[in-house]
């Protein structure tokens, strides 16, 4: 808690012109521009370069990664054909009841434990309404009143002007974590002005991750979720897949004067990607402190953010301000968990759900496993950020270690230059890479024991890339890589080179 | 044996094979055909039950019937989802509405080898205490055509009275009450938010018990207030209502309020002894509007239990009296809430309007709705407001909890039992009930059956006797949570002292000599 936000205040300057995680050029960039222009002719009284102090806050929607929904026992699957994973309940056919699924409370147990929050033992249920074509009953079932987790912490990096080397740990606070269904989709054909309901996705079971306005800008915020989406990942709670809706993250955003009370603040939505939310949030930063610089007001709205257009604008309100008219759900009983103390002796341990078994049983969270790499293979801290950014990089990363004689410290070089960057180019995941950590290993194993050099190597992996199934060593020997050992074998290369260039030489040695 | 129509004498006849499965749904469909104008159906399932009761002479004739339930014709208020067999809860909103899947009490019954005759009539999604308030037109209650009340109440000289002198059913569970007393069926489900099983029973001369909430699981009851809705159980005498509830009751895991605990069946013992039994009067149920004759029979059956040597205390719950506000609050909650998803999109009535989503929605519902479920769901909709809540909603949350207090510390003091009248009076003729609106007449009305809904306690309607124009009253004994054993009982033995009059159908007889032989011999006894 202790690096809360950015130390950062932003002044009008530092955000201008190219380069940094800014807003995009267009189409703002007319109107920047002219404010730049203008300079610090700031009207009413404040003075134009009273620094502004960006205040960030996400709220997170992971989707739960479980075989069946939150309260049916429909499936759960991306991408399956409409309304093919609908129960009567998912409908809300008259007279259908919730059924908690466990596994969902688990998944919300572990994420709570793992952004250590307190769970709370005693958790309820509440119906929130508003009338949707894609939210069948007319109200969603969330925990609005007393949440399963709550006052928790999630510590992220992020590098300093974009300096791998300069790396900050920041904390920023969890204030819930809350169990609720999500809705089904609805698809509006405007031509034929008809919308499509599909309730596949509807009452799959959701963990809404509420994080306080603890962070000061788009990068944070990036790191933020960026974290939280490995920690999610390596629970195993939800898949956290953001392209694919697993992860969903509103930003609330304001700016205040330092010693002044928080702005208003907007809620900006559709955010698709990591890299679009800081994009999102330093426009609409900017965006606000424009606003109020040119003497205008901040209103209290959602925008949605254009990814094509790089800007936010404020989204269509579906029916005004709403009053959810929040109730307490009528169909499920208060969510009781226990821990080792409070167990009951006689209750059947297939029903119940136990804090500490969980908490027991919490794999390495992504903190702990970059730690022990740092510390086991002597790898730049840094690194080992990398290392766990991409799927299946640690462990391939390992593997190789363990297949070869090459220093760690080494095998990371070629791990994050040259298989890292490869896959990036062709845009490959870890698991789809044409070279398996055997083969690198092999490879690097040649060049360990000098057999080949480091630019021959880089040729045999270049050879390797092609995926023909040739070992190393084939491809050495085929094109004749290997480090000559041989003393004469050498000298009389070399003499032949020297033969075939007689007036080469000849030139060159009075020269 | 099939005199008093009781299901235990017709079931071991059954198993005697004295009458076949068959025989009896044909009679009991021929008796609905003929009571027609009780309006107690609203859907027929003819063909069904005449399946489901060859299925059944088909398990006698193998000898090996599916228990006591096995053939057994009976009958289910509309709010229960039924797969195949239309439920409407008497509204234009579900009119044609087939669900996909039974509710859990329906498939307990069929499983058992009951055979569904039909769905009964109701006050539009069991909002109402007449069963006058229904898409379908009001029940009526077949005691308005006995001898007993033609004899006392109907001027002979003005034939053309008789049409605007049958009484209403009491409700919501109206039509279930109607079919079980005009013996078209032996049992009867029903629902019990505010009285909606009892209060029918009372008016209907029936047995109507409200099991404990979470006893029996409400999955496929179309709802009311979840918070307090209960299926309902209706027979001609409480014997059969612990048959019912035993194959009603205990955990079903599609229902999360449902108890845990299994639950065993239990057969009554015959009471003869009561002298440790303490029976509480509370005093508060000595109601403004309550009827003398109903006052004086209360008084009558606490003497009853006096001379027989139990403990009759009065006894006081104190919040009672704020029942009747805090279910307006908590009832029109709920509903506002439970009606959300009656859109026109999934299911139901669906609006011609198209000019946009919102006024398709606004068109459907408004067709589809009664005034009284329309005139709920705003007030409910106003209780959770976000500047209303807290004034409202909890603080009626709050007073419900002390009204369960109230029951709890009676409890406690030693109370087995409380005796309270069932209604404040005999029933009223449809052209008296109808000058009343809707919720002035629930207001009143469910005033002495509400609180047990409050608290979740288990109640029983047991019939008593006959007012002075020929028409049933009933009593009510309210017991302790999941106490139904204990309630029962103590409601079998008054049964047995206060020997409640058969009905004496006349007017059906007219239509169906044959079939109601039986009853002839059993008005003597």
């Amino acid at each position: 808690m202790a690096a809360r936000g950015c130390g950062g205040v932003w002044r009008r300057a530092r955000q201008r012109g190219a380069g940094g995680p800014g807003p995009g050029p267009f189409p703002r960039g007319q109107r920047a521009v002219a404010c730049n222009a203008k300079g610090g002719a700031v009207p009413a009284g404040k003075s134009g370069l009273a620094p502004w102090i960006p205040v960030v806050g996400l709220e997170i929607h992971a989707q739960i990664s479980s075989n069946s929904k939150l309260f049916s026992g429909s499936q759960v699957q991306f991408a399956a054909p409409p309304n093919s994973l609908v129960s009567f309940f998912d409908a809300s056919l008259p007279g259908t009841l919730p059924v908690l699924n466990k596994r969902c409370v688990e998944a919300a147990v572990m994420t709570g434990l793992a952004l250590n929050c307190s769970i709370n033992k005693k958790s309820l249920f509440d119906r929130k309404h508003y009338f949707y074509a894609d939210l069948p009953a007319g109200y969603q079932i969330t925990q609005q009143r007393v949440p399963i987790a709550v006052n928790g912490s999630l510590s992220y990096s992020l590098c300093i002007d974009n300096k791998m080397s300069q790396m900050v740990t920041k904390t920023v606070r969890i204030k819930q974590i809350q169990l609720e269904q999500d809705s089904g989709k609805s698809l509006h054909d405007d031509t034929r002005s008809q919308t499509l309901v599909d309730l596949n996705r509807a009452g799959v079971g959701l963990m809404e991750v509420v994080m306080e306005p603890d962070m000061c800008c788009g990068e944070e915020a990036a790191a933020a979720v960026r974290e939280l989406q490995l920690v999610l990942q390596t629970l195993g709670s939800s898949q956290a897949v953001m392209a694919e809706g697993q992860l969903r993250v509103d930003a609330n955003v304001s700016v205040h004067h330092p010693g002044e009370p928080y702005g208003v603040r907007t809620e900006v939505k559709n955010i698709n990607s990591i890299r679009f939310l800081a994009k999102a949030v330093d426009y609409e930063i900017q965006r606000q402190i424009e606003e109020l610089e040119n003497g205008g007001t901040i209103l209290n709205e959602t925008r949605a953010f254009d990814s094509k257009l790089g800007c936010t604008v404020p989204m269509r309100d579906k029916e005004g301000k709403q009053d959810y008219r929040f109730m307490p759900e009528p169909n499920l009983p208060p969510l009781i968990l226990y821990d080792a103390k409070s167990l009951p002796a006689n209750m059947n341990h297939q029903q119940v759900i136990n804090i500490d078994w969980i908490y027991e049983r919490l794999p390495d969270l992504p903190s702990v496993k970059r730690e022990k790499l740092v510390e086991q293979y002597g790898i730049l801290p840094e690194h080992s950020f990398t290392l766990l950014n991409e799927d299946g990089l640690a462990e391939f990363f390992e593997s190789v270690v363990k297949q070869t004689q090459m220093k760690p410290r080494k095998v990371i070089g070629w791990i994050l230059n040259d298989l890292l960057s490869y896959l990036k180019q062709h845009s490959l995941t870890v698991k789809e890479s044409p070279v398996s950590s055997c083969l690198l290993a092999d490879l690097l194993n040649l060049l360990e024991k000098k057999e080949i050099s480091s630019s021959a190597a880089k040729q045999v992996l270049a050879e390797l890339w092609k995926g023909e199934g040739k070992t190393p060593l084939e491809i050495v020997k085929e094109q004749k890589l290997e480090l000559l050992q041989d003393q004469k074998e050498l000298e009389q290369i070399c003499q032949a080179v020297i033969d075939g260039q007689e007036n080469e030489v000849i030139m060159m040695v009075p020269g | 044996a099939l005199k008093d129509g009781l299901l235990s004498q017709v079931s071991a006849a059954l198993k005697e094979g004295r009458v076949t499965p068959t025989e009896l749904c044909q009679r009991c469909l021929a008796l609905i055909k003929s009571t027609k104008f009780l309006n107690a159906y609203i859907t027929v399932a003819e063909e069904t039950a005449l399946k489901q009761a060859e299925e059944s002479e088909e398990r006698y004739k193998r000898g090996q019937p599916l228990g006591i339930l096995d053939g057994i014709p009976i009958a289910v208020k509309d709010n229960f989802n039924t797969a195949g067999i239309e439920t409407t809860c008497a509204s234009n909103m579900l009119k044609g509405y087939i669900s996909p899947y039974n509710a859990t009490v329906v498939q307990k019954l069929l499983d058992q080898g009951a055979v569904l005759l039909g769905k009964t009539n109701l006050d539009e999604f069991a909002m109402g205490s007449g069963s006058t308030d229904g898409v379908f037109g009001p029940v009526r209650n077949p005691w308005s055509y006995s001898k007993q009340y033609k004899e006392k109440s109907v001027p002979k000289s003005h034939s053309e009275d008789e049409e605007s002198n049958w009484v209403i059913t009491g409700g919501s569970s109206g039509g279930s009450a109607a079919a079980v007393s005009s013996f078209t069926c032996f049992a009867a489900l029903g629902s019990d938010t505010g009285g909606s099983t009892r209060n029918p029973a009372a008016h209907c001369g029936v047995v109507g018990l409200k099991p404990t909430y979470g006893l029996i699981s409400r999955h496929g009851l179309i709802p009311l207030v979840n918070s307090m809705d209960v299926p309902g159980i209706l027979t001609r005498c409480v014997d059969d209502a612990a048959v019912l509830l035993g194959s009603l009751a205990g955990h079903d895991p599609k229902d999360s309020t449902t108890v845990q605990d299994d639950f065993k069946p239990f057969e009554l013992p015959n009471l003869t002894d009561v002298s440790k039994l303490s029976i509480g009067i509370p005093k508060e149920y000595h109601a403004p509007g309550l009827s003398s004759e109903i006052l004086a029979l209360w008084s009558k059956a606490a003497d009853l239990f006096k001379n027989a040597g139990a403990k009759v205390v009065e006894v006081s719950l104190p919040h009672t009296r704020y029942s009747i506000v805090c279910y307006h609050v908590l009832c029109t909650a709920e509903v506002a809430s439970n009606m959300a998803r009656f859109d026109g999109l999934e299911y139901g009535h669906r609006s011609d309007k198209k000019e946009s989503t919102e006024s398709m929605y606004a068109a459907t519902r408004r067709e589809g709705f009664n005034d009284v479920v329309r005139g709920r769901i705003l007030s409910g909709n106003y209780f959770l407001l976000k500047q209303n809540y807290e004034k409202y909603f909890v603080k009626a949350q709050k007073v419900r909890r002390l009204i369960a207090t109230d029951f709890v510390k009676v409890f406690r003091s030693g109370v087995d039992i409380l005796l309270t009248p069932t209604t404040l009076s005999d029933a009223a003729p449809y052209t008296e009930f109808i000058k009343e609106d809707n919720r002035t007449r629930s207001t009143q009305d469910d005033i002495l059956t509400q609180a047990a809904n409050m608290a979740g306690l288990p109640a029983i309607n047991v019939p008593t006797a006959l007012s002075e124009r020929g028409l049933p009253v009933g009593l009510q004994f309210i017991g302790r949570s999941f106490q139904e054993k204990q309630l029962l009982t103590v409601a079998k033995w008054f049964e047995k002292q206060v020997q409640f009059p058969m009905i004496q159908l006349e007017e059906v007889k007219k239509h169906d000599s044959d079939v109601f032989q039986h009853q002839k011999s059993a008005s003597f006894s």
